[in-house]
């Protein structure tokens, strides 16, 4: 998957958090607990999903995708988190508005202006009600490990 | 000749979902046949280009009065409205 980190272990499902700073906490505590990240990286997120929202309502389940500066990245990576009840985030672009969050994409990005077609196949899940069901309703981890490589997948010699 | 239309794309990051609506923006361009510089900022780094840009496609929130106008680009992200927000820009970079 060019290179971005994806394993089982990042894959949350059925998760039970009070609200979207516990959430983010433990993705990324998650997260740098694996060297993925640098320990200012889960600051940095809660941070800048205060200032920067992420939540984008789609034709099904609404998602967030937090994520945050290059420079608390050690290794570029994607961590989901399937909640067992909604969790509300911010919405993109919008001041004061908000949405009931279900999958939440946690994004390490190491570098800008990169992985266009990652970032681009991650887009296409958004549009997609059928893969957003699929994830939301599959509770093997492995399985949907399989399907969001597949469907992130990218072209050798692209980047 | 017209000048060349200076467009900036910017999100919190400078690095996600602007990353998303560059691509996007140089693909509606090379189908329409117009040339335009693309720029890529976090929305932090507006202030820089107020004198030179012509027109601010953003996935944040834009706090501040910029004397150029400003297009939200979720629709880029989501899907939902995709086709307003390419016939907003058009209309901008055909001006």
């Amino acid at each position: 998957m060019c290179g971005v980190y994806l394993d089982e272990s990042l894959i949350l499902t059925d998760l039970e958090v009070t609200d979207k700073e516990e959430l983010l906490k433990m993705m990324g505590t998650n997260l740098m607990e694996k060297g993925l990240v640098k320990e200012s990286f889960i600051k940095a997120i809660i941070e800048r999903e205060k200032n920067y929202a992420t939540g984008l309502p789609t034709k099904s389940v609404s998602v967030a995708i937090p994520h945050t500066d290059p420079e608390h990245v050690n290794k570029k990576a994607i961590s989901l988190a399937i909640l067992k009840k909604e969790v509300h985030f911010g919405i993109m672009g919008e001041k004061n508005a908000e949405t009931p969050v279900k999958l939440v994409f946690m994004l390490a990005i190491d570098k800008k202006r990169s992985h266009v077609t990652f970032l681009q196949k991650l887009m296409e899940i958004f549009q997609n009600e059928e893969e957003l069901n699929y994830l939301l309703s599959e509770e093997n981890k492995t399985n949907i490990k399989n399907r969001l490589i597949h469907d992130l997948r990218v072209q050798k010699g692209e980047e | 000749m017209k000048k060349k239309k200076q467009v900036l794309v910017a999100c919190g990051a400078g690095i996600a979902t602007s990353t998303i609506v560059n691509k996007a923006l140089e693909e509606i361009c090379k189908e329409n046949h117009i040339d335009c510089d693309i720029i890529q900022i976090k929305i932090t780094e507006v202030g820089s280009y107020v004198d030179s840009a012509d027109l601010l496609i953003s996935t944040t929130i834009v706090q501040q009065e910029y004397p150029f106008p400003v297009i939200n680009a979720r629709a880029f992200l989501t899907g939902i409205g995709l086709d307003e927000a390419k016939k907003e820009i058009l209309e901008e970079l055909k001006k």
